[in-house]
């Protein structure tokens, strides 16, 4: 049986601040940054929006693409993020309140840094393979926070996009899924603390590369794939350097990364990062062509998912609006502004 | 505004975050909130539950500049009325606006927000805002 | 069928209203009510029945029955005494059932009051409590504040009859006039149209000088059957009428925004009863808790059409001497607005006018007949009252 996306949808808030406003603060040079890690401005929130808002909106475009899937076929909600409204109480039933999944579903957060919501991914194709239901969810969202004046805030972000996995409907098949894990203290947040903590350059080869090449290689190696093999490749995105890195140590080519990259102009989502790249893939692929999707998690782990896009696309993706719509719809703030967005002044 | 309790948050919620409401299948009249009863058709009238679809039109609008302390973090907030395309009168903040670009009978979609918290250790109450309606999106869609 | 008695009122006062931090609710309630009863000349004995007009003691000050406090504190156990509570209408209402308890011939001897004790909490607490007179689920809960849903009113007044900032702050001006002119005012000063303009924005449109205050005040009246009022005061103030109307709690089921349903029905029903016209009143009292709201109040009244008074606003027409005096004692804006208190506070100030006891420079001349308007929340409780003194 054909298992894969049903249904997909992003969102990302329309405030944003320029890296070059950022720098002026505290007097670093704007070019250089820029120039070190590929990203121009990042996404930010409303002050009344968060992690919860954000995987609603994502998730209401996915059931617009997915069409005719009635509330009540989806069986399990899992949101995947860092930024959890709450520490207990799961952002899924707010979630699924809202769509009007309840009662008869099962729904539960995920925490795995930046890619708890592909873990979702897996745990739906799951139930819907072992024919426990029929559809499910998965959604990645996250209003990530950065300590002020540390390198994360050029990047730390906010966006989610939301996947429909089932059988009936597919709009891209998932062939094959894979994950690669082990514990590397590369970028960790303790109970309470305001902020993440990083490990500076520990993050890039024994965490980041370590786990988005091997497990990519991995799902190749099993599936008898080769990077030429496929048109798009999507790697979570903490910077836009680095998945040009991966992309290069395992043989794609920049082309093939290109059309995902959408970190340079709206920064790192976290848990929404790899998802709204794929999203953004989804948005113009043609039926037949194969993407190669890898996300990765500080702490750390990746889930690599080879898809292939059915002829079904085409009508479907424009029942809802995609991700360059809500990347060029914007609106800057300054730095104070982006201050009291982010709650940086507190009582 | 007074401190919430969670029932009482809990009570209205489903009808806060989608939008339901009802409808009376013996006049077609609609009604947001809930209501148990058709005041036309009073107990002839069938009463079934509707969903919004969240469009709706500014009837009037405000700006806030005064705000008690839940509310103080929005301000200054726009809030409105807003007419649904089905009929009923609504009030809601409407958000990602300018506020030079407020008119009366613009065009809005409802979306979900926040609608305050209480303290940082109190509930966080969801619930429909507006935000102006952008059916342009399609043209992205043009050269793919 | 209990036939219905002519109902007059012997006397009728006001404390000042302001930021009283000396008086508490026993304390101003004392200070009406003996002002009352001396005026009239009636000993506390001979009171048969309290009604009093409050619109939440317990969340300014943790108190409530206040019926019971009132009764106690004045010395009139142990009469029946009872609260009523419709928000700002609190006190018309009280007037109300008064009024109500002597016509129906059960009762001789009445007192109504009103109190409300407002400034011991933070203006932001205090503003919050007046939230409840709104729909608290689908108005407050969604980020409305009181004068937020004026100004909704407000700026659909002006997309549907094109009024303009410049009127609603005539409507201020003249009211602080007047408070300058009435020493039991809350606030004595007079202002400008410019510095209205220019005080900060409460909620667009609406500002500063088109809110009314948070005050303390009471205010008392003392109602007999006409025969019996006649022994104690040479002007006995007629009832002739007193009405009451309701009207949807939320603005959301309104059937005009731009009208007062609750105002519109009370005023007919009231001038129905008392048997005159509106051509007969000489001066009215009306509920400016927001400028706005005088300005629907003078149509909805039925004094001129839908859409026609800021016409009478602009030619100074409700001033004393033009078409239709209003609030010469200030009305809320300037005189104050302790919310319990305001509906007898009105009713004192017709009795003053009637009598020809105003001070210098706001007194109606030759004033016969006056009306009392006195509105809960948004509009969802309205009271009218017409008083005059038939020649006497």
């Amino acid at each position: 049986m054909k298992v894969g996306i049903v249904g997909y949808g992003a969102y990302i808030p329309k405030w944003r601040i320029k890296a070059e406003n950022i720098a002026e603060v505290w007097g670093q040079d704007a070019q250089t940054i820029t120039n070190g890690i590929g990203v121009q401005e990042k996404s930010v929130p409303s002050m009344d929006e968060d992690t919860a808002t954000i995987a609603v909106e994502a998730a209401r475009n996915a059931m617009r693409r997915a069409n005719g899937v009635k509330p009540s076929e989806i069986s399990a909600v899992y949101v995947g993020s860092e930024s959890h409204p709450y520490a207990v109480k799961p952002t899924a039933v707010t979630v699924a309140e809202a769509l009007g999944l309840t009662p008869y579903v099962t729904a539960a957060d995920t925490e795995f840094a930046c890619k708890a919501a592909t873990a979702g991914i897996q745990a739906c194709l799951g139930l819907v393979r072992g024919g426990y239901m029929k559809y499910g969810m998965s959604i990645g969202a996250d209003t990530a926070q950065s300590a002020p004046g540390d390198a994360l805030e050029y990047t730390a972000a906010a966006g989610g996009a939301a996947y429909i996995i089932g059988g009936d409907g597919v709009l891209a098949e998932i062939e094959g899924t894979c994950s690669y894990t082990q514990d590397v203290p590369d970028f960790w947040r303790r109970e309470g603390s305001l902020y993440p903590k990083h490990a500076g350059r520990f993050t890039g080869e024994p965490a980041y590369f370590e786990q988005i090449v091997k497990c990519s290689k991995s799902l190749m190696e099993k599936l008898g794939t080769k990077p030429s093999d496929y048109t798009y490749v999507v790697f979570h995105m903490p910077n836009g350097k680095f998945p040009l890195k991966a992309a290069s140590i395992l043989g794609f080519d920049a082309k093939q990364v290109a059309p995902s990259l959408i970190v340079q102009k709206i920064g790192n989502t976290y848990s929404g990062s790899s998802l709204l790249g794929l999203a953004a893939v989804l948005d113009r692929a043609k039926p037949g062509e194969r993407v190669l999707m890898t996300s990765y998690g500080s702490g750390a782990g990746s889930d690599s998912f080879s898809i292939t896009v059915t002829d079904q696309i085409e009508e479907r993706r424009r029942l809802a609006p995609p991700v360059q719509y809500y990347i060029e719809t914007k609106s800057y703030l300054n730095y104070s502004l982006y201050a009291k967005n982010r709650r940086l002044f507190r009582e | 505004m007074s401190a919430t309790a969670p029932p009482a948050h809990w009570r209205r919620m489903r009808e806060r975050y989608r939008l339901l409401g009802s409808r009376c299948e013996t006049c077609g009249a609609t009604f947001f909130p809930t209501t148990k009863v058709c005041p036309k058709c009073r107990r002839k009238g069938k009463i079934a539950q509707m969903e919004f679809s969240g469009r709706g039109k500014v009837y009037s609008y405000t700006v806030i500049h005064s705000a008690p302390k839940m509310f103080e973090q929005f301000t200054p907030a726009v809030v409105a009325l807003v007419q649904l395309e089905e009929g009923p009168m609504v009030l809601s903040q409407v958000v990602d606006i300018d506020h030079k670009e407020l008119k009366v009978g613009m065009e809005v979609e409802a979306c979900f927000r926040k609608l305050f918290e209480q303290e940082q250790s109190g509930i966080i109450s969801y619930g429909f805002k507006f935000r102006p309606v952008n059916d342009h999106w399609g043209k992205y869609y043009e050269d793919v | 069928m209990l036939k219905k008695r002519e109902v007059a009122i012997i006397s009728a006062v006001t404390t000042k209203c302001g930021e009283h931090w000396d008086k508490g609710i026993k304390d101003l309630a004392w200070e009406a009510g003996v002002k009352a009863v001396e005026e009239a000349g009636i000993s506390g004995k001979d009171i048969e029945y309290l009604v009093v007009g409050n619109m939440s003691g317990g969340m300014f000050v943790g108190q409530e029955h206040i019926g019971a406090l009132v009764a106690d504190f004045l010395g009139l156990n142990p009469i029946p005494s009872l609260r009523v509570e419709a928000a700002c209408a609190s006190g018309g209402v009280a007037f109300s059932q008064g009024y109500l308890a002597v016509a129906s011939g059960l009762y001789d001897i009445v007192a109504v009051g009103g109190v409300e004790k407002m400034t011991d909490v933070e203006p932001e607490q205090a503003t919050s409590v007046l939230a409840g007179a709104m729909d608290f689920e689908w108005e407050a809960y969604f980020g409305a504040t009181f004068p937020g849903l004026y100004a909704l009113i407000a700026t659909r007044y002006m997309h549907e009859y094109g009024l303009k900032p410049e009127t609603l702050a005539k409507i201020a001006v003249k009211n602080h006039h007047y408070g300058s002119l009435n020493p039991l005012a809350h606030f004595r000063n007079r202002i400008t149209v410019e510095e209205a303009l220019a005080s900060p924005l409460v909620a667009d449109p609406l500002r500063k000088y088109d809110c009314s205050p948070i005050s303390d005040g009471a205010a008392v009246a003392i109602l007999a059957p006409l025969e019996i009022a006649k022994k104690y005061t040479d002007t006995p103030i007629i009832v002739e009428a007193s009405a009451m109307a309701s009207d949807t709690l939320s603005l959301l089921k309104r059937r005009d925004l731009c009208t007062l349903d609750a105002t519109v029905n009370a005023a007919n029903k009231a001038f129905q009863l008392a048997h005159m016209e509106r051509k007969d009143v000489d001066l009215v009292e009306v509920h400016d808790c927001f400028s706005i709201a005088e300005l629907l109040a003078i149509e909805d009244l039925g004094f001129c059409k839908k859409g026609e008074a800021q016409k009478l606003v602009e030619e100074g027409q409700t001033y004393v001497g033009g078409e239709i005096p209003v609030n010469t004692d200030g009305g809320l804006k300037a005189a104050g607005h302790p919310v319990g208190a305001t509906g007898v506070k009105q009713i004192a100030e017709l009795v003053k006018q009637l009598r020809g006891e105003a001070d210098k420079g706001r007194q109606v001349s030759g004033a016969e007949v006056g009306l009392a308007h006195n509105i809960g929340g948004t509009g969802a409780t309205a009271v009218v009252t017409i008083l005059s003194r038939r020649g006497a």
